[in-house]
């Protein structure tokens, strides 16, 4: 079994927190487009003109989109065959040192503090921080590294429903959560919308923060019905009448994921998050022999990921 | 589109705050410097004497933390700026505005109608909202020069008071007038007056189990 260089993964960590600073996603960008050309609120059609233009800007300066550049941190994905050089132990202390020498080279802001002292090690790097997650898949011997720089204050909330409130219940805090955000643009809209229903809270969140960042626009939940849903959702947030930056307007939403999990039978816990106008995430495979492809779309919610039953059985799930 | 575009310094005459509308785009000239939780602590509840002349040198407060480092000779280099959201910060703005004397407060999101008639106007002071949010590497074009970093050590990089001189540095929008009008306020009843909302909560309901504290008026500005 080949181990992958410990140099090569933390080299290709940097270059991917760079990525995310600068370049805006394909995907969001070919969203966002759809959104300026059929957008008609003067002000805010003058927002998405000129973050297309910033979006641009950034790519030629080669200098962060947003000056708030979020809170970095990555998601790994491993096949089941991958070995790390020098262990998982090691390959967490080069993301952290990519992580740190990004936010000095970029530059990035370094975002992160002590939550009660305000410590700030001028680096994105303290308790906790990077957050780093980890996932398998049953074949292959590459190494999936993605990094997340979401926006930290405004656009998520959460909130433990109940079977009894149903879709009209989901609806509603889908609504709230969007108005109280949306106004004044806190939630940097149009934002891609994540939503998790079910899990217990902890995973809820995660499951809708995943939703937003790891999903692409575009993308549909595989089960019929939910991908319905998306889309119901997608357009009952573009009705209401507001658009960027809180602006008169008909875009709120790109696209909206939604993921779930088994909950508690007596719960249907609900969280609500949003992607912004910069929606920083870049994907690097990197496999044993050196190589490298670079790409946008996470694919991280495989059917192996959103698997049912007690083993991973793939022709019986398939056939499901 | 009929957006006006303006050029406006960033130690501004009365006569050109006058001419400013709601909904207006400017650029501005001349040195703006950071100042939010950090600074305002610092200098207002801490009493620390503050390291500019205000507002001789700059009217212009930014609330901002920029993408950007101090380079080990003692440059600087600043990728991208864009505001963070102001309405957390009004409890230190009237102190901070009657002892800087800014007259630009340039955030994101803007602040209530209620604080810019209480303060803002007294003052002669208006509020430009960045765009987007947030064009940060648009708004990083016009940074001319960073002059100066004060108070890094003490408050951390994010936190520090950054002295930026800005050459036609934006889009920012106005977002508050001499008047006192809220251009987010107004915006945010006409959405209320079209219907749409209550069109689209059409036949939602409730949830079973309430949380303290909430609004459930769909027209409250909820900061």
């Amino acid at each position: 079994m080949t181990e992958t260089p410990l140099a090569l993964l933390e080299s290709t960590a940097e270059t991917l927190m760079n990525k995310a600073a600068i370049e805006i996603p394909q995907d969001y960008l070919d969203g966002l487009q759809q959104a300026a050309n059929d957008e008609d609120g003067d002000l805010s059609s003058f927002v998405l003109k000129a973050m297309l233009e910033n979006y641009e800007a950034a790519k030629e300066d080669r200098r962060a989109m947003c000056g708030d550049t979020g809170v970095p941190r990555w998601f790994v994905k491993l096949g089941n065959e991958a070995r790390v050089e020098g262990g998982m132990c090691a390959l967490e202390d080069a993301l952290r040192r990519a992580t740190a020498k990004a936010t000095n080279g970029v530059p990035l802001r370094p975002n992160r503090v002590h939550p009660l002292w305000r410590t700030d090690h001028d680096n994105n790097c303290g308790i906790g921080a990077p957050e780093i997650e980890y996932a398998f898949e049953p074949e292959g011997d590459w190494i999936d590294l993605i990094t997340v720089h979401k926006g930290g204050l405004f656009g998520t909330d959460y909130r433990m429903l109940f079977p009894s409130d149903g879709i009209q219940g989901i609806k509603r805090f889908y609504l709230d959560s969007l108005m109280a955000f949306g106004k004044r643009g806190l939630a940097c809209q149009p934002a891609i919308i994540g939503i998790g229903l079910g899990g217990s809270k902890d995973i809820c969140m995660t499951l809708g923060k995943r939703a937003s960042v790891l999903r692409t626009v575009g993308s549909k939940n595989p089960d019929p019905r939910i991908a319905e849903l998306e889309a119901e959702f997608k357009s009952l947030g573009n009705s209401i009448g507001m658009g960027a930056m809180g602006f008169v307007g008909k875009n709120m939403v790109v696209q909206c994921n939604i993921e779930v999990g088994y909950c508690h039978t007596g719960g249907l816990p609900m969280s609500v998050h949003a992607f912004c106008l910069s929606s920083r995430r870049a994907v690097a495979r990197i496999w044993p022999d050196g190589r490298v492809e670079h790409r946008t779309d996470p694919d991280w919610f495989t059917p192996y990921m959103r698997r049912e039953g007690v083993e991973w059985a793939p022709m019986v799930e398939a056939a499901e | 589109m009929s957006v006006r575009e303006i050029r406006l310094s960033t130690t501004p005459t009365a006569e050109a705050i006058a001419e400013l509308r709601l909904g207006d785009v400017v650029y501005l000239d001349g040195l703006m410097y950071t100042a939010r939780e950090g600074v305002y602590m610092r200098a207002l509840e801490e009493r620390a004497n503050i390291p500019m002349e205000l507002p001789a040198e700059s009217a212009a407060n930014f609330h901002c933390s920029p993408a950007a480092r101090i380079n080990a000779d003692g440059s600087f280099d600043m990728g991208a700026v864009t505001a963070t959201a102001s309405f957390r910060f009004a409890k230190w703005l009237p102190e901070w505005m009657e002892k800087s004397g800014a007259k630009l407060i340039v955030g994101k999101g803007g602040m209530t109608s209620k604080d810019y008639k209480s303060y803002f106007v007294p003052n002669g002071a208006i509020y430009l909202s960045t765009v987007g949010y947030g064009t940060g590497a648009l708004l990083g074009r016009g940074v001319e020069k960073v002059e100066a970093v004060h108070w890094n050590r003490e408050l951390g990089l994010a936190q520090a008071m950054w002295v930026i001189r800005c050459r036609k540095m934006g889009p920012f929008i106005v977002a508050s007038d001499l008047n006192g009008d809220c251009l987010f306020e107004r915006e945010n009843a006409r959405i209320a007056e079209s219907g749409a909302v209550q069109a689209a909560y059409a036949g939602t309901k409730p949830a079973v189990l309430k949380r303290y504290g909430e609004s459930d008026d769909r027209s409250d500005e909820v900061i």
